[in-house]
């Protein structure tokens, strides 16, 4: 009688454990506040000053003076849309027809490009910056004198990181395109090229578009490799071969600047490039929704 | 999503795919665009190591190996050694890495295994969008605010306690020190190490966790006794992506670690990493000085492909151990 009671009755040590047990999971949840709570200081922060730095004469004009009150972001956030137009139409390319021959090779060299892909993702964007400088920006400088930063190299330095982004989901959107799909069109008597282009990749549409928003999104905030590429102008300028502002560069600039509305400018730039990355994150996913692979 | 890709790779599928039969003339030219991508994509690879280590050619041969053991870095002199950057890139991550990882093992540990779901939901929704925060960004909140905070309720408590005798405090400088690099660091790898570990533990069967409770163990006992040890080296993986990411980090660390070519394990002193060199004085840079920039460039390049490879294989091993347990 007394056996059976005792193992019916937890004991102290069992009680112990479970106790135990309970406290680690306080503990688990006091670090999921603490790290909610410190990500969210940043992004209220944020949010309040950000939004109260806000005006429209922000968007209309451009670089003041050192030290001089007004000034805007124009030229940064035009050179930014300009660059990040440089860096799609030379990663896009690239990367979506690199994730198609993914999907139509397995060979030993396509399991090669795999793993460089992923090598290339982590390459920090500082190393890819200086790439991008040696191979415009010093070719530039020795060949026209007086020349050498330009939004090209910038728009270089970009679009090669989004490759690997573009092309690890376009190759993975792609697989999920029924075969049968394709097994149809080729049976139809459809060229294997016709069979890619009007059948497989609208059929990944959403999914493709989903990597390109993506991609955008990590690009438009990366400063790094424009500060010795892009390089920065307090001119307004839309050229191609000429030196460009870029909001990162903005935002960096004027957040080590000594001066108070400055400091208010690079906030109001740090809500505007969250803004553009919420959007293309949501529209990201919203493109995803859209996918209907089946 | 799993039995598509596996149809997709049965040899049925594969000969009826396969590219190469196409005899059609567009086919040729179909297969040769997608050719020349995919060689473009090794190209780029290539041809960065290829340029990399030609632009610090004129550097490597004239400090040789030294460059990595001089840590003395004098442009006007033009005598570069690199040990103060490693260093410090190193020392700044490790920190960030301490202060991050408790936290960010214990948030993955809660979400997976003790939030209900109306609260995982929403958590892990901001821990992916704080990924997604520029580098500048948080560099800009450092320099506001976060920097401030630790001068007043961290550095200054300390340099005036028992504490500041220990090697890695000393007296209070600027504030612009590899305590705040370090902090702003840790706030940037915590989203990725959370994500990552969450992903692994979401992973793991639940049938491992029942057979852990059916034998009578409390919840904590079935995390640290079976589901810790099951998702190891895949954290471990998760952790070194992090590390890797810290590694790399530009912007946020050259606005707030001081910029000064010295390592110290103080952590109230400046000091400089190997990605903020580059990005402060390789716009300015020429000759001998460039060359030493883009040598160090080189150095970061080969420190986080070692780093990353090795925990890609982790989590990649993980991933195949529990696949096949199941």
């Amino acid at each position: 009688m007394a056996e059976a009671s005792s193992l019916l009755k937890p004991s102290r040590r069992s009680r112990l454990r479970v106790m135990f047990s309970g406290f680690m999971g306080i503990v688990a949840a006091a670090a999921a506040i603490i790290a909610c709570g410190a990500l969210l200081a940043v992004l209220v922060y944020l949010a309040i000053n950000g939004l109260s730095a806000l005006n429209l004469s922000i968007f209309t004009e451009g670089p003041v003076p050192q030290g001089q009150p007004g000034g805007g972001l124009r030229n940064g956030i035009i050179g930014t849309l300009i660059l990040m137009s440089v860096a799609s139409v030379i990663g896009l390319p690239i990367g979506i027809l690199g994730g198609v021959y993914q999907l139509e090779t397995n060979t030993r060299f396509s399991r090669m490009l795999r793993f460089l892909t992923d090598v290339m993702n982590s390459i920090p964007s500082v190393v890819m910056g200086i790439f991008a400088y040696l191979i415009v920006v010093l070719p530039v400088a020795a060949m026209s004198p007086g020349h050498a930063f330009s939004a090209f190299a910038g728009g270089v330095a970009l679009g090669f990181l989004m490759i690997p982004t573009v092309m690890r989901t376009t190759e993975e959107i792609l697989k999920l395109v029924p075969v049968a799909l394709r097994d149809a069109s080729l049976a139809l008597g459809a060229p294997q090229w016709r069979t890619t282009w009007s059948v497989i990749l609208p059929a990944a549409r959403g999914g493709i578009i989903t990597g390109i928003l993506l991609a955008l999104a990590r690009i438009s905030g990366e400063t790094a490799p424009l500060l010795f590429t892009a390089f920065g102008n307090l001119d307004f300028n839309v050229r191609l071969d000429r030196p460009i502002d870029a909001l990162p560069l903005n935002i960096f600039n004027y957040a080590t600047s000594p001066y108070d509305n400055l400091h208010h400018l690079a906030l109001a730039g740090a809500i505007i490039l969250l803004a553009i990355i919420l959007v293309l994150s949501i529209a990201a996913r919203y493109a995803l929704k859209g996918q209907n692979v089946e | 999503m799993n039995s598509q890709s596996i149809a997709i790779d049965s040899p049925i599928v594969e000969r009826a795919r396969s590219w190469t039969r196409g005899k059609h003339a567009g086919d040729r030219i179909y297969r040769a665009v997608l050719t020349l991508a995919a060689v473009s994509i090794l190209l780029i690879i290539i041809g960065l190591i290829y340029e990399l280590t030609a632009g610090s050619s004129a550097s490597i041969s004239a400090f040789g190996i030294r460059f990595f053991t001089d840590s003395e870095w004098n442009p006007s002199a033009n005598h570069f050694g690199a040990l103060p950057f490693i260093l410090g890139t190193l020392y700044s991550s490790l920190w960030a890495l301490v202060l991050a990882l408790p936290i960010s093992i214990f948030t993955a540990i809660f979400l997976s295994e003790m939030a209900p779901r109306w609260l995982e939901r929403p958590m892990s929704f901001m821990i992916e969008l704080l990924a997604a925060i520029p580098s500048v960004v948080y560099g800009l909140w450092g320099l506001f605010i976060l920097q401030p905070w630790l001068v007043k309720n961290v550095e200054t408590p300390i340099s005036k306690s028992p504490l500041a005798s220990l090697p890695i405090f000393g007296d209070l400088a600027n504030g612009y020190d590899m305590l705040a690099a370090s902090m702003i660091l840790a706030i940037m790898i915590l989203p990725y190490i959370t994500a990552v570990s969450r992903d692994i533990l979401h992973a793991i069967p639940k049938s491992v966790r029942e057979a852990s409770y059916a034998l009578g163990a409390t919840k904590w006992e079935t995390i640290k006794g079976v589901v810790l040890p099951y998702a190891r080296a895949g954290i471990i993986g998760g952790v070194m992506l992090g590390f890797g990411r810290a590694l790399g980090e530009t912007m946020a660390v050259t606005m707030m670690i001081g910029n000064a070519p010295i390592f110290k394990l103080d952590l109230f002193k400046s000091g400089y990493t190997l990605a903020s060199v580059i990005a402060n004085e390789l716009a300015e840079a020429s000759g001998l000085y460039r060359s030493a920039l883009i040598e160090i460039g080189l150095c970061l390049f080969i420190i986080t492909l070692i780093v990353n490879a090795g925990a890609k294989l982790l989590i990649y091993y993980t991933a195949k151990d529990i696949n096949a347990t199941t």
